[in-house]
């Protein structure tokens, strides 16, 4: 996505190349420029400067160097929240990519089904949810009398019930659960979609070769999905290394410290522990981790279209 | 090509399955959300008896009258502000040639891809000494910023897709860039406009975090900000915090029903992150 837009940005408008420059054009394009420069470019900077001092925000600041970076290494607890992250992008885009994509090796004619579009509308419909709705609805199935543990014990398991999200060692598997319900449809509509738009006489000639369904995934399927694959690990890696509003409704990074994330922690280091400074590292660490991992990310794109 | 009976049999199998995995939550808060308190334990049931006096009652004790009222207010502030201003850029960018284009394109779309953990601390401090924290300002200008990258790509895109005839005719008329631009291309791009203006006001009504920092006084809590301090105080009155969950969620919901496929395809284009 990010190639893509940079590739858009700087090509030169085709359609009236010739003519001469309009200065006008800057009093339509000053708005905007000045709203994204106040509220975004300009605390982005700053944002960059807080990084090299410590400061709680009230008082004086002094010059900290590289030091709030470094703790970004040697921080037991800033380690874990990336450590964390890591593990949540299994769940929130590892194993929805893998799962759609397998998904699609069965389904790869399902969009000429009658009554497909019922299930895209379904599928997706976790994606426009409120976070804090998402959130608020799995705290009551991970609650000591909730679904999950309704579940166990209807097949038998009840000895494996919990408080979920209050388990040190299921807390964070647990969030990164909600993340899997959120994008497997997501994932799922996303490569559907992209299998649309594989001309049925491809599949046609794969049949007739003898390509089995895997032949035909491996040979057909997968290599049309390049485009589609780029996007959704774009949206949810993204989406995973953003994650905040899920976490500070589930467990506030707790129990202990056992479901931190960078933006918890830059988050409640800024405005609740009064360590500005770290949070303001912490938060351009993150920032640089996105945009390598979209960078990489796009480079899975077809040339054609990135 | 035909597909074949045992073929179909397992696609609905396995699309029922996750179509099944992905409603039972919502439907589950649903039914919670007419349950009485006294018989919600949290957990799945079929409501026995629907009493829809929690929604009166997540509206009035819970405030969410006033919240929603907030969410509503911010939301289409910042839909009206991100489509005028967005227009205008994306126009510029779209049908107008001069120097920095590239650059100033660019410097709008960095808000496309940054986490709002890149610039909230310092906005923070930045709107507190402005004396703007603690009032709709902060919730409207950096959300609309941060739609604008969006909103301007997307406009832009479209104005240049735009049949070149028509704005030559229009131009032969002797039709000014801002008639050109407001009488002809804005009225002629109503389907694409509500896309771009139904997503920006999704994303500004599901926020979370910038309502979280900015605001402390209750009269001016957004709906999510709302519950999320509800379920803080109020952790197990299950069948409120449902009532309150669908109260947020089902305006987007319906007009996610009634435009899916533009909604989806906005989404799902690769650009659609905010």
């Amino acid at each position: 996505m990010a190639q893509t837009l940079i590739a858009t940005a700087t090509d030169a408008p085709r359609t009236r190349a010739r003519r001469r420059w309009q200065p006008a054009a800057y009093l339509y394009v000053a708005p905007s420029v000045l709203v994204l420069a106040a509220f975004i470019v300009v605390p982005l900077l700053q944002t960059f400067q807080y990084s090299f001092y410590d400061w709680n925000g009230i008082g004086a600041s002094t010059w900290a160097g590289l030091k709030n970076y470094a703790a970004v290494f040697t921080d037991v607890h800033l380690r874990d929240a990336f450590l964390h992250v890591s593990v949540l992008l299994l769940f929130y885009a590892a194993i929805p990519v893998i799962l759609g994509l397998g998904l699609t090796i069965v389904l790869s004619h399902a969009n000429r089904l009658r009554g497909v579009g019922f299930f895209r509308t379904v599928l997706f419909l976790p994606q426009v949810i409120a976070s804090v709705v998402v959130g608020t609805i799995w705290v009551s199935i991970y609650a000591p009398h909730g679904l999950l543990n309704q579940a166990l014990g209807m097949v038998g398991l009840g000895d494996l019930s919990r408080a979920w999200l209050g388990d040190y060692t299921f807390a964070l598997i647990a969030i990164g659960f909600i993340g899997t319900w959120v994008n497997t449809g997501l994932c799922l509509v996303l490569f559907l979609g992209g299998v649309q738009n594989i001309e049925p006489s491809v599949f046609e000639a794969a049949r007739i070769d003898g390509a089995g369904p895997l032949r035909e995934f491996f040979g057909v399927t997968l290599p049309a999905l390049r485009g589609q694959l780029a996007i959704a690990l774009t949206l949810t890696v993204t989406a995973t290394l953003k994650s905040f509003d899920i976490v500070y409704i589930t467990t506030q990074g707790g129990p202990g410290t056992s479901t931190t994330v960078p933006a918890f922690e830059a988050f409640n280091r800024a405005f609740n522990t009064g360590q500005v400074g770290s949070a303001a590292a912490v938060a351009i660490a993150l920032t640089v981790l996105i945009m390598v991992i979209s960078w990489l990310i796009t480079r899975l794109q077809p040339k054609e279209t990135a | 090509m035909r597909i074949g009976r045992v073929e179909k049999t397992v696609d609905y199998i396995i699309l029922s399955v996750f179509a099944l995995f992905a409603l039972l939550p919502l439907v589950g808060v649903l039914f919670s959300s007419v349950i009485p308190a006294a018989d919600n334990t949290g957990g799945f049931q079929l409501p026995r008896t629907v009493r829809l006096q929690n929604y009166t009652d997540a509206w009035t004790e819970g405030h969410f009258s006033s919240y929603m009222a907030s969410s509503v207010l911010v939301a289409v502030a910042v839909v009206v502000l991100t489509f005028v201003l967005a227009t205008l850029a994306g126009f510029a960018f779209a049908r107008m040639t001069f120097p920095g284009s590239g650059v100033l394109f660019f410097v709008l779309l960095v808000g496309l891809m940054l986490p709002e953990e890149a610039f909230i601390i310092p906005l923070y401090f930045n709107l507190r000494t402005a004396g703007l924290t603690d009032t709709y300002w902060a919730l409207i200008l950096p959300q609309t910023a941060q739609s604008l990258g969006f909103a301007a790509f997307w406009m832009r895109n479209h104005f240049r897709a735009f049949p070149g005839e028509i704005i030559e005719a229009a131009r032969l008329d002797g039709a000014t860039d801002r008639r050109l631009l407001w009488r002809v291309l804005v009225p002629a791009s109503w389907p694409s406009i509500a896309t771009m203006a139904v997503l920006v006001g999704m994303w500004t009504w599901n926020e979370f975090l910038i309502p979280l920092v900015m605001i402390t006084q209750d009269q001016l809590r957004t709906a999510p900000l709302g519950l999320a301090f509800f379920q803080g105080q109020h952790m197990t009155n299950y069948s409120l915090l449902s009532a309150a969950g669908v109260l947020i969620a089902l305006p987007i919901v319906i007009l996610y029903l009634v435009l899916q496929r533009r909604l989806i395809s906005g989404i799902a284009g690769g650009v659609g992150t905010r």
